[in-house]
């Protein structure tokens, strides 16, 4: 009833022979997972297989998503059984090496202003401290390179991004943080979130982004896609009220 | 003129709902809709319209509003006070909302109430839907000043109440993508222990108080954020379960010991703070055994309602509606009236 269910596929496509496996979610979803933490090549496999799933439109399916190395497939108990949607998936993870899979196509590159520490990320110190650093080296840290949207999730266009490097593999507060507000950028194991809502949290407040990552007056509601890349700027403290005042937060994109 | 109703007076915790946005999960946006989808059903039924329509869904808030046509209304849910020109209306119940009537809806011991209206609310869709989504600042509350559109209704019949339902305080959970991470130890003392329902409850959740210790996990803080649906019982840090409903968060990182069957959610829904329940783990095949048996018995929900006061004119109508269901007829009216009409 609760083990999971590997798959055996030849060891040329599957690095570690637990994965990828096939479990349950809730009464009528499946959540194929590709690895056990978070990890490149499984996060390119959830997402290449996802958008096998939204080719395939087997009858009965009635959504896909992605969280970091896995798939989710939510069915209609109506219409099809655990049985037979297993052996589908069997089928098709068998059909080819998922892990060796392209990142998505159109991907882009958001280089996205924010304001580190203080008032709007009070926990920045206490986060750095986590990873063995001081509040500035964190910063360095985060501003170095460009972090890859690995998922959108938790609530509306809101991105996962990653991977910081081992020492900011920190883990989530015991107590949520009541409220942090839209924009707000926060930090636990080796990732980052930019918060699309005001939200309760258990993740550090580090810093604050003036982006809005889901506008649903607009046709196009989702600001980030999986695959994009952020590189984050450090902007000025009294830069907040301009960056929210632009559409994008003061973000700039270009094409990768 | 449009078929409309005016809200003259809103406080906090209401909102138009229907059965959400399904099919955003990808993108970070939880189906939403309805938190209590049987009251939905059952609103559809009693005013023998789509299970779509669109409701005024109440979570602690009370409304004062009228119509600017005659209507049909309908109440489902957790029990509240409605007040329709001074007069009580029964509650699981259709009647006629008269033009200008003045309707007021008064939370009593808590839950999620519905108020359907014949034809259903009809606010702009925005992302295929009616709803708002609170959490996801998609829409807004319900607040004095609104009129909010009525669809056309095409049907008649009020008067009519659903049987009165088994109320229970079994949840029963199948396991979850981190439940083997509790220990066979803790999955035993959940199922032991007894939960009070928390005041702190609201779209996105509901907490539940263990009487003895939490449920917290050494593990539990660092595992990787994963794909929740409604009805997942959510451990936080403290050990705390909260069973996530329809505004929850689309992934999250903290462990879920179990999935409350959506069948059962309505139980936890439509009680208020204080009231207690128990967990009780089953395999898959019970639950979808569970699921597949209620969503038969929800789509036949029109055929079990009852007449809520014997009126001989409803009599020619109500016969023809229980030789169709295949009841029987007869002085069984009679004792169905009568259960039906006490609160």
């Amino acid at each position: 009833m609760f083990a999971d269910t590997p798959i055996t596929l030849r060891p040329d496509m599957a690095p570690d022979s637990r994965f990828p496996a096939i479990r349950t979610v809730g009464i009528d979803g499946f959540l194929v997972s590709f690895a056990e933490v978070q990890d490149e090549r499984a996060n390119r496999a959830a997402l290449a297989f996802r958008s096998a799933l939204e080719r395939e439109s087997w009858p009965g399916v009635e959504e896909c998503a992605t969280s970091l190395v896995s798939t989710f497939l939510r069915f209609d108990l109506g219409a099809c059984d655990h049985a037979s949607l297993r052996a589908r998936l069997v089928q098709l993870l068998s059909s080819r090496n998922w892990f060796d899979a392209p990142l998505p196509e159109g991907r882009r590159l958001w280089r996205v202003p924010a304001v580190f520490g203080s008032d709007n990320g009070p926990q920045l110190t206490e986060a750095a401290t986590l990873a063995g650093q001081t509040p500035e080296e964190a910063v360095t840290t985060i501003c170095a390179q460009p972090l890859r949207v690995q998922t959108i999730g938790f609530a509306p266009g809101q991105p996962y991004l990653g991977q910081l490097p081992p020492e900011w593999d920190i883990p989530r507060q015991a107590k949520l943080s009541p409220h942090v507000p839209e924009g707000a950028l926060v930090v636990a194991i080796r990732q980052l979130i930019v918060f699309s809502v005001g939200t309760p949290t258990g993740w550090r407040h580090i810093g604050q982004t003036g982006l809005r990552l889901f506008r649903p007056e607009l046709d196009d509601p989702f600001l980030l896609r999986p695959g994009d890349e952020v590189l984050f700027t450090r902007a000025p403290e009294d830069a907040l009220d301009r960056l929210r005042a632009d559409p994008d937060g003061g973000a700039v994109a270009e094409a990768l | 003129m449009t078929r409309a109703i005016s809200i003259l007076r809103a406080t906090p915790g209401v909102s138009v709902q229907d059965q959400g946005r399904p099919g955003y999960l990808a993108q970070g946006l939880s189906r939403g809709g309805a938190a209590d989808l049987l009251a939905l059903a059952e609103g559809a039924a009693l005013l023998d319209q789509p299970k779509n329509c669109a409701a005024l869904e109440l979570t602690g808030g009370a409304v004062t509003l009228t119509a600017s046509d005659d209507m049909r209304l309908a109440l489902t849910g957790a029990e509240m006070r409605a007040i329709l020109d001074g007069a009580p209306l029964v509650w699981n119940a259709s009647h006629t909302l008269p033009e200008g009537a003045l309707l007021e809806i008064t939370p009593m011991r808590g839950g999620f109430g519905y108020l359907h209206i014949g034809g259903g609310l009809e606010p702009p869709p925005v992302m295929g839907a009616r709803s708002a989504h609170l959490a996801a600042s998609l829409g807004q509350p319900v607040q004095a000043g609104d009129t909010i559109a009525v669809g056309a209704d095409r049907g008649h019949r009020v008067g009519l109440c659903l049987p009165e339902g088994q109320a229970g305080n079994i949840l029963r959970l199948v396991a979850s993508l981190q439940t083997a991470v509790f220990g066979q130890d803790a999955l035993a003392r959940l199922e032991a222990t007894s939960f009070t329902k928390d005041a702190r409850g609201n779209r996105m959740g509901q907490r539940l108080v263990p009487d003895g210790a939490g449920f917290a996990t050494a593990s539990g803080l660092s595992i990787l954020s994963e794909t929740i649906v409604p009805g997942d019982v959510q451990v936080t840090g403290d050990g705390t379960p909260y069973v996530l409903l329809s505004e929850c968060q689309t992934t999250g990182g903290y462990p879920r010991i179990g999935t409350v069957l959506p069948c059962d959610l309505h139980k936890l829904l439509r009680a208020g703070p204080g009231n207690r329940f128990r967990f009780r783990l089953v395999t898959l095949e019970e639950g979808v055994e569970a699921e597949r048996s209620e969503a038969l018995r929800r789509s036949a929900l029109a055929r079990t309602l009852q007449p809520l006061q014997r009126d001989p004119r409803d009599i020619p109508d109500l016969l023809r509606y229980q030789l169709v269901s295949g009841v029987t007829a007869g002085d069984d009216l009679e004792r169905e009236a009568k259960s039906c009409v006490s609160i």
